[in-house]
């Protein structure tokens, strides 16, 4: 049992530090500029399939640092051109406009990398195993998802709050008109907010390629959850996107350990369903069988009782 | 109505009396109705390439009647919903042959859908022929006059997978993981049955399922597998299912052996040759790359070659075609009324160089079967699997006669 309970925490943490890594660009656009980026998955993808290639070619570490740089460029370009147009319509023209370049970018890349998952490997300086722990082994690889993921998180952290560019980042979402008027380009603001961001997801894409299956779909998967983190943890926050990532990694992976249904509760006060009985197939639903699902729960639950989020600024 | 719209109208009718027409002289629309996106698409799209390449090879030979085989792939996301407005699609495009294979619970709403339709409008009957969707209730208690499979079902692969199993004494726990849907659950239930007639001696320390097509991380799972205790794993698994299943498992470096169904699909070889797990996973199928047959290896590596190095995964769908032709050659139409016939009772020699025959009772063919195990090339086998060095070889073989198990089909023939 204490093996479970220690494994199950420490893949938890795991899990939610992957979950920070991917969501960390879309609390840059969506909660701190205010943009609603359905394609945000979509540029992880791009930058596992560039991180696939360029890896391939030049190796790992050259990877990680290039394919952020040309997913973020190709992100600010889309901001440029296509979002800075479509913007002044709202958030419905946005949402339609990013929902399309999702559409776009799977195609573009079924049609470069197939529909097929790709041979995308852990690179061989990080193969190994870092601990042992109840014989179940940790591969280094997973402990660097986990510092890189805390290092982006308090490179932000110390970006937004303690640096100008950080301040006049937030300044331009809340008070565009008067951040313009003290002479920032607040466009230009957007467009590289926008570009790291994106940067940021091909970051996590590079990385979790090789930990995850790199395939076409693989922005299809992960889409919704990282809107989950992001309204869990409350608009504007990144601390807050930061605790809703443990938290859902955490909620997710013991929801799978417990083998406990609706029939053992009832058990417990004494009654007893017969099996055929109306209604006993769901009690015997076990909680490891909607671990899946318990993120969405939780969305459910946050926007009912605290719409502002964990640690919000503002309403969702 | 406006003479605009008249025009564009006649135009409309013009143009599909000219499609339906062209249709009937010379070609042959076979729908292929299966995932060509999502979490499904990995294997939909391999199974597609099978089909087309079958379609090309026939055609090359001057088709079939005089007919050109044409495929018309349509994507299902594996959504029952979404499969029936394809086929009904597919039926409106001219095709009279559905097939699919991916999915069960998408199994069961086209044999349902094809059936009733085929009471709705005789004469323009439509058959549905499964290459893959192995619910054994689709040939028992749903079994219908209209629907064919050639993959043997889940009783029979389990059958097999546990009859090697009980050759094995090494075995004393045991942890079965499946999807959560009709196939997944019958191949825990029947595993359960299975395994306490055979080796009543063996714990099941776990019996889990999880959402279909819908994990990213199974390393929850795999610490869960771990804390059990368990020396095998059985799963039923398929996509990315298993796919993501191994590499997690290769990841913690959880030391078991696998039985499973589909542990060759895309990602499967990768992530076994990950964690070393050399001749410790096991499938069971109708054949394998590695087969001493050679029409069959001849057949692999042209395979291979045009397809950029892409495993032959399904020998039943070249089973299935083959069977089809001859059926609609021997009936002189393909209207599946005339031909659907010819079907029943067909024997022939497999792909895999065996004996087969379609059971006319419940529509099952019936094959023979090997367990197969990957593991680093031997002698004499040629054919790794994704770049691996790592190929699959036999380990254990059922032959066609002793996968015959009974059915409970009532079969509602057309008067």
């Amino acid at each position: 049992m204490l093996e479970l309970i220690i494994v199950s925490t420490l893949n938890g943490v795991l899990y939610g530090m992957l979950l920070f890594l991917m969501a960390s660009g879309l609390t840059l656009i969506f909660s701190m500029m205010g943009v609603l980026n359905f394609a945000h998955a979509s540029f992880y993808m791009l930058g596992a399939f560039f991180g696939y290639q360029l890896s391939r070619a030049l190796g790992f570490w050259p990877a990680l640092l290039i394919a952020p740089v040309l997913v973020g460029a190709i992100g600010a370009a889309v901001e440029r051109y296509g979002l800075r147009t479509v913007h002044r319509h709202g958030h419905v023209a946005e949402l339609l406009f990013t929902f399309g370049l999702a559409f776009v970018i799977e195609e573009v890349v079924q049609m470069l990398w197939g529909r097929l998952p790709v041979d995308y490997r852990v690179p061989p300086t990080l193969d190994f195993t870092a601990f042992t722990i109840f014989s179940t082994n940790y591969p280094a690889y997973k402990l660097f998802e986990l510092l890189t993921a805390i290092a982006i998180f308090a490179v932000l952290l110390l970006v937004l709050t303690r640096t100008r560019a950080g301040l006049i980042i937030q300044a331009a979402l809340t008070h565009p008109d008067m951040v313009a008027m003290l002479g920032h380009n607040v466009p230009r603001v957007f467009m590289l907010a926008f570009g790291v961001g994106t940067g940021l997801a091909a970051v996590a894409g590079v990385i979790a390629g090789p930990a995850l299956v790199t395939q076409s779909n693989m922005a299809g998967l992960l889409g919704p959850i990282l809107f989950v983190v992001v309204v869990v943890g409350g608009l504007g926050s990144l601390a807050g996107a930061f605790a809703a990532s443990l938290l859902i990694g955490l909620v997710q992976t013991f929801a799978v350990a417990m083998n406990v249904s609706l029939a053992d509760l009832l058990a417990l006060f004494g009654a007893r369903l017969a099996p055929d009985a109306f209604f006993a197939e769901i009690t015997q639903v076990t909680v490891a069988q909607i671990a899946p699902i318990m993120p969405y729960l939780l969305l459910v639950l946050i926007l009912i009782f605290r719409p502002r989020g964990l640690f919000g600024t503002r309403e969702t | 109505m406006s003479p605009a719209i008249s025009r564009v109208v006649a135009f409309a009718w013009i143009g599909l009396m000219a499609g339906t027409a062209l249709g009937r002289a010379d070609t042959l629309k076979i729908a292929y109705v299966d995932p060509l996106s999502g979490g499904g698409a990995s294997v939909g799209q391999v199974g597609l390439e099978h089909f087309q390449y079958i379609a090309d090879q026939v055609n090359a030979k001057g088709g079939v009647l005089g007919m050109k085989v044409e495929i018309l792939g349509y994507d299902d996301k594996t959504n029952p919903q979404e499969a029936l407005v394809q086929v009904q699609k597919a039926i409106d495009a001219g095709a009279r042959i559905i097939a699919q294979g991916n999915g069960s619970s998408v199994g069961a709403a086209i044999e349902d859908f094809v059936a009733k339709y085929d009471d709705r409008n005789p004469g323009k009957e439509v058959v549905y022929i499964n290459y893959a969707a192995v619910d054994p209730s689709l040939t028992n208690a749903k079994c219908s006059y209209w629907h064919f499979r050639w993959d043997a079902n889940s009783d029979i692969k389990m059958e097999a997978l546990t009859n090697y199993v009980k050759t094995r004494p090494s075995i004393k726990k045991i942890y079965l993981i499946n999807q959560d849907y009709s196939f997944g659950q019958s191949v825990r239930t029947e595993a359960r049955k299975m395994l306490a007639q055979k080796r009543p001696d063996i714990q099941i320390v776990g019996d889990e399922l999880h959402p279909l097509l819908k994990v990213t991380d199974f390393s929850p799972y795999i610490a869960k597998i771990k804390a059990s205790g368990a020396d095998t794993v059985i799963t039923g698994n398929w996509g990315q299912d298993i796919a993501l299943l191994l590499k997690a498992a290769a990841d913690a470096g959880l030391q078991a052996d696998w039985y499973t169904y589909y542990a060759g699909g895309a990602g499967g070889p990768t992530a076994i040759r990950q964690a070393n797990l050399a001749d410790r996973v096991f499938a069971v199928g109708e054949g394998f790359a590695n087969i001493d047959y050679a029409p069959a290896r001849a057949m692999e590596t042209e395979f291979r070659t045009k397809l950029n190095g892409q495993t032959l995964w399904y020998p039943r769908v070249f089973n299935m075609m083959d069977m089809i032709f001859r059926a609609i050659e021997e009936a002189k139409s393909a209207d599946p009324l005339k031909f659907a016939p010819k079907l029943e009772g067909m024997k022939i020699t497999t792909f895999d160089g065996g004996e087969g025959f379609m059971r006319a009772a419940d529509h099952q063919f019936f094959q023979d079967m090997f367990v197969v195990a990957l593991g680093p090339l031997g002698a004499g086998q040629p054919f790794d699997e994704e770049h691996t060095g790592w190929g699959w070889k036999e380990v254990g073989k059922v032959p066609a006669d002793q996968t015959v198990l009974p059915t409970t089909c009532k079969m509602q023939r057309p008067s």
